[in-house]
């Protein structure tokens, strides 16, 4: 098996490889088939993987595939962890972006970047594997940056528009923010376990729990508690929590198909694998689980109200993502990992489907994306429309959808769990199922039906999309409905996970839930008993009401919640706060450093003055001499000569 | 181990000879003997037998051991005690390797940009280069001094013949702060002369150095070291320096020159005075510190290219000192010596790194300077446009300067930062800011000089690289690539002087 699984991350990079270097020879032809095949080979073989894993039940792979490097007595590794976690995600993974690269051929055509967008979306499919395949932390911050750096060359694709390259800054910027955290949480796990190996660390967990870090006076702090949260901070970069999370909709800049696979379905998704897999760390630090809990709970609900007021379409679905991530986090924070991982997995292909249906409306629209300029687009693109449909519906949490088992069980999961914070998460997450619905048919209803609310010109070439971009949308809409229903009772209550992921038994809020789940039908049957169902449903309603009853009302509410509208659309002011303090007050602190400190005190006083002092002196012995470097050369020798004689005659 | 073939004497000499030779050939071509126009060629020979030549010192070098290899002693100077001695361990060898590779590459890069006394130009980059790998190989403390010395004379005239507008000025600034700095530390090596009887630096490593002479010599020593590496406050002559010098110049100094610093901490002040230097080693992760944070907002703020690249290189090898000096702290807290080889790895793998990226980086600079004769910012705007595959090589030096995992920057800040937890965390959540910062002020700048629309008719009309400049920066790109994704046989070959050198300073000499 280890061919194969150096196979499935090396066909992504070769293929990345040829399409990006020799772009001009393989043709635009060339370069999609290549990826294709590269990133195809990758989606079989992680089949046959989550097969052996899942079906024929294979052990735990764990194997080095070579030295990185060896410092003294730490071996530095590259190599493979796959356990049940890797497997789900790599299947994810490869799955979504072999439908993103074929939605690209439809997409991205005509574009004169054709065979560098393939090149880059292949190499970040190698880059997220060797993330999710790691078995080590070297390997897993590798991954980590590879997929940031293939993010920011992405979102700045256009790298003409001042809006793209200012967006990939900002993205790298705020996930370095996050990294620098990330990177710390390792260096305490190293120093504390002596290793990066994730087993030899995970080993240990239990015997650090007693550990303390001296950071500021004699405070002593828990080791385990200091280190959770710097590696989490890593993941509140990548996933985008709250009061990192200011990247993500500007990243909306790049172009769509990206969108789906980078900004929704995986790359962003990165930082819940990566708390799930260190589940055996976090569970021994109660005090990260809240922090994870609160920050999560926070991002659920405050980035969902986001959505309400966005009218480019992109956005909408990108302030969702936010949202949903803190669903994610928050199942985190509860313990409830598998629940987090499988929301992750089912929002992968949902919201990948609303984004690749996203962008079927802006292609049909040619590149309109201001949902005030659609309306009625349900008649021009039917299978968008449908499929559009299905991905809203599994957002929200229709019963039966996939969306509806993962949201449903986490937030049972937050229900039971009783960290400090748990209650304030619990609000968040449930208030936050009707503002999901809102946002969701809001957008649904202002692009799909309603008047259409623009020209003549726009409808004369209105027609649905090409097959490259409805079949991806159609294939992505089949897991959207099924797949909660099929993996709920495995991933969640059946230990599908395994080893992969640790719940104390103390933390254990699926136990709960397990309690009364009997069946996926079972399961859809209780949803009727909680409030959550009737909060989406209330939701869809209002949607309706607002924006086809009575599509006055919005702006009367707008103006009569000025205050509130106003706070909303400044998305709480964090950028203002990072433009205008931050960044500026860098830049103000560079220029002081320089002028005052450089340039003013060191060079203005201490060199020029000592070179003053020096041409001084100099200029007594310059009538004896001629250029006044020789001068320094005479001065110098002479100097020694003194020094010498001193020296060896005292 | 007695080498049977003086190959670091051939290392040593035969650009010192070839440089001679290009003046000699210029010399005859001009008298109409030889004809013209052949000097670059034999520059560019020598050059190349120099790195070809340097091979052996890598495959032939025996790891696992933290002996001298390729030794060779002749008798100089009886009188003195001083032996014509050279040698080379796991912390040297990489470094005269770096500088022998570097070398013809400075070579093609001048072959057409420079106009003005070509064969001068290729001869002073030669003569540079034997002086720099006596440097490296050195193992007599006069016989290093001689070198380090006459080394500042090539540069000094490049930077003074070929340089820009303020060359006066720089060099000037270049020579105080390097003479001060020399002037000491010859005082210090008469002084341990004195008490060793000889000047073989690894009879100083021996000396039994009550504390107060340690302090001394450490002091004495620092102000050379710290004014070559350079840290702050006595980095000032660096931009100024970058800036005047010609595109070779720029190499040369930030990949090479810079690590004569470093490479000094190493042979001299740790192994020779270690309880001073742990004594002040909390003065010198100080300046580390400073160095990384200060100047990574300085280097934010600059407007020229080749400063803000001046400053980033002080921001990194800043990485350089603060792996040197937190060993001590390590131990210290971890009772073992683990850590603490992690640091040092780290802090010679960024050297070697360094050296790769600045370089690349300076020569990006010039392949811009030579179409466009501007280092202002502004100048530029939307290269990508009119040079892709430029604005590629750009860009992953960018990342590589930004210590993006996969390429060589990242591995020795990775080394830095996990062994500076293990001293303190606060050292650790300092140097850590290069990972905003390092990304801040390198990104800013591919935004602002390769994206966008194109910025103005300058840039409308750039040629993108030709054969001879992608060359150039392939073969960087492919070294700080290979460095990244496999840095295991790098580190390999310093691992054994590491662990003697933290055996060394872990006794006291008290």
């Amino acid at each position: 098996m280890e061919t194969v699984y150096l196979l499935i991350v090396l066909a992504p990079l070769v293929a990345a490889a040829i399409a990006g270097l020799a772009g001009k020879v393989v043709g635009r032809t060339g370069a999609h088939t290549v990826t294709i095949l590269g990133v195809g080979l990758a989606f079989v073989l992680s089949l046959i993987v989550a097969w052996d894993v899942f079906i024929t039940g294979a052990d735990v792979f764990n194997g080095t595939v070579y030295t990185w490097a060896v410092a003294g007595d730490l071996a530095m590794e590259i190599g493979f962890l796959i356990d049940p976690l890797s497997a789900m995600m790599m299947v994810v993974v490869t799955f979504v972006s072999l439908m993103v690269h074929v939605y690209t051929i439809g997409y991205m055509h005509g574009d004169p970047g054709y065979q560098r967008f393939f090149s880059y979306i292949s190499l970040f499919t190698f880059a997220m594997l060797m993330l999710v395949m790691s078995n080590n932390f070297l390997q897993l911050f590798f991954g980590w940056e590879a997929v940031g750096l293939v993010s920011y060359l992405l979102i700045g694709f256009w790298y003409k528009r001042p809006t793209a390259i200012f967006a990939n800054l900002k993205a790298f910027l705020v996930n370095r923010v996050g990294d620098f955290g990330f990177i710390l949480g390792i260096s305490a796990v190293l120093m504390y376990t002596g290793s990066l190996d994730y087993y030899t660390v995970f080993g240990q967990a239990e015997g650090m729990q007693s550990e303390t870090i001296n950071i500021w006076g004699d405070a002593q702090w828990s080791l385990l508690t200091v280190a959770c949260i710097l590696l989490f901070i890593g993941a509140m970069g990548k996933s985008a929590q709250v009061p990192l999370h200011v990247w993500l909709p500007d990243s909306m800049e790049g172009p769509t198909p990206i969108s789906a696979l980078i900004h929704a379905a995986t790359m962003v998704t990165a930082g819940i694998f990566m708390v799930a897999r260190m589940s055996p760390l976090f569970e021994y630090s109660t005090a990260a689980l809240s922090f994870v809990l609160v920050i999560g709970a926070t991002t659920a609900f405050f980035m969902g109200l986001l959505g309400l007021v966005q009218n480019d379409i992109k956005r909408v679905v990108a302030y969702s993502t936010l949202s949903q991530l803190g669903y994610m986090t928050v199942a985190l924070g509860a313990s409830a990992y598998a629940a987090g991982v499988f929301h992750l997995m089912t929002h992968a292909f949902f919201k990948a489907l609303l984004f690749l249906a996203a962008g079927s409306v802006i292609i049909g629209m040619h590149h309109v994306q201001d949902m005030r300029r659609m309306g009625g687009l349900r008649r021009y693109m039917p299978i968008t429309y449908w499929t559009c449909l299905i991905g809203s519906l599994a957002l929200i949490g229709f019963p039966g959808m996939s969306g509806y088992f993962s949201k449903d069980a986490l937030i049972e999961a937050v229900h039971a769990a009783e960290l400090p914070g748990a209650g304030y998460a619990y609000w968040c997450v449930l208030l936050g199922v009707f503002v999901t619905a809102l946002y969701t048919f809001r957008m649904f209803f202002m692009v799909f039906h309603g008047p259409e609310r623009f020209d003549d010109e726009t409808r004369s070439h209105l027609h649905e999309s090409p097959w490259v971009v409805t079949v991806p949308l159609v294939l992505l809409a089949i897991p959207s409905v099924v797949i909660g229903w099929l993996t709920i009772g495995p991933l969640l209550f059946g230990g599908a996970f395994g080893d992969a992921i640790f719940v104390l038994p103390e933390n254990d809020t699926l136990a709960t839930v397990a309690g009364y789940f009997t069946s996926p039908a079972g399961f859809v049957a209780h949803g009727f008993m909680t409030p959550a169902l009737y909060l989406a449903g209330a939701g869809v309603l209002v949607a309706w009401f607002l924006y086809i009853r009575r599509p006055e009302l919005p702006e009367r509410i707008q103006d009569r919640l000025e205050p509130v509208h106003r706070v909303l659309v400044a998305k709480y002011y964090f950028d203002d706060v990072n433009e205008k303090v931050l960044a500026a007050g860098s830049r103000f602190l560079g220029g002081a450093l320089w002028r005052g400190g450089d340039q003013g005190i060191i060079d203005g006083v201490l060199v020029n003055g000592s070179a003053r002092a020096m041409g001084h002196i100099a200029g007594i012995v310059r009538r004896a001499q001629t250029g006044f470097l020789h001068h320094y050369a005479f001065v110098m020798i002479i100097g020694l000569a003194l020094l010498l004689g001193w020296l060896l005659l005292r | 181990m007695e080498a049977n073939f003086p190959l670091l004497s051939v290392l040593i000499w035969l650009p010192v000879v070839g440089g001679l030779a290009v003046l000699i050939a210029d010399a005859l071509a001009r008298k109409g003997v030889l004809p013209g126009g052949g000097d670059r060629w034999l520059a560019l020979l020598v050059a190349v037998v120099t790195f070809v030549l340097s091979i052996p010192l890598w495959t032939g070098f025996e790891r696992g051991t933290a002996a001298m290899q390729f030794v060779e002693q002749v008798a100089w100077i009886d009188m003195l005690n001083s032996q014509y001695l050279l040698g080379v361990d796991g912390f040297s060898m990489p470094l005269i390797l770096l500088t022998t590779f570097i070398t013809p590459l400075v070579v093609i890069a001048g072959w057409t940009s420079v106009k003005e006394r070509p064969a001068q130009y290729f001869a002073a980059f030669l003569i540079l280069e034997g002086l720099m790998i006596g440097v490296f190989s050195a193992l007599d403390g006069l016989l290093f001094y001689v070198f380090w010395e006459a080394m500042l004379i090539p540069m000094f005239l490049i930077i003074g013949i070929w340089g820009g507008k303020r060359r006066v000025y720089a060099t000037l600034k270049f020579f105080l702060y390097t003479f001060l700095g020399s002037v000491l530390m010859l005082v210090a090596l008469i002084y341990l002369y004195l008490q060793a009887g000889s000047y073989a630096i690894l009879d100083f490593h021996g000396l039994p150095l009550t504390i107060t002479q340690q302090t001394w010599i450490f002091l004495a020593m620092l102000i050379a070291f710290a004014v070559k590496v350079p840290m702050w406050p006595v980095h000032t002559w660096l931009p100024d320096a970058h800036v005047e010098a010609p595109t070779g110049g720029s190499v040369v100094l930030a990949a090479i020159m810079l690590k004569m610093g470093g490479y000094g901490f190493v042979r001299f002040s740790l192994p020779i005075t270690p309880d001073a230097s742990m004594a002040l080693d909390w003065l010198l992760i100080g300046l580390s510190l400073i160095a990384v944070v200060y100047i990574g907002f300085v280097a934010l703020v600059q407007s020229d290219m080749k400063k803000l690249i001046a400053y980033s290189s002080i921001a990194h090898m800043g990485f350089v000192t603060l792996g040197f000096f937190i060993i001590f702290g390590i131990m210290n807290n971890t009772g073992s010596t683990q850590g603490a080889a992690l640091a040092l790895q780290g802090a010679m793998v960024q050297m070697i790194s360094h050296g790769l990226i600045s370089g690349a980086l300076f020569l990006c600079v010039g392949v811009m300077y030579d179409r466009l004769h501007s280092r202002e910012i502004s100048a530029y705007g939307g290269v990508a446009n009119t040079m892709p595959k430029f604005a590629a090589f750009m860009v992953l030096f960018a990342m590589a300067n930004a210590g993006l995992p996969g390429t060589s920057g990242f591995v020795g800040e990775f080394f830095v930062i996990l062994a500076a937890f293990q001293a303190n965390f606060w050292y650790a959540l300092l140097a850590a800011t290069t990972l905003i910062l390092g990304a801040a002020y390198t990104l800013w700048l591919v935004k602002r000089v390769i994206f966008g629309e194109i910025a103005n008719e300058g840039v409308a009309g750039l040629k993108d690289i030709n054969a001879r400049e992608f060359g150039l920066l392939a073969v960087l790109a492919f070294g700080v690539l290979l460095l990244g994704v496999w840095p295991a046989p790098l580190v390999e070959v310093m691992n054994a002087s590491i662990e003697a050198l933290l055996e060394h300073v872990s006794v006291s000499r008290l």
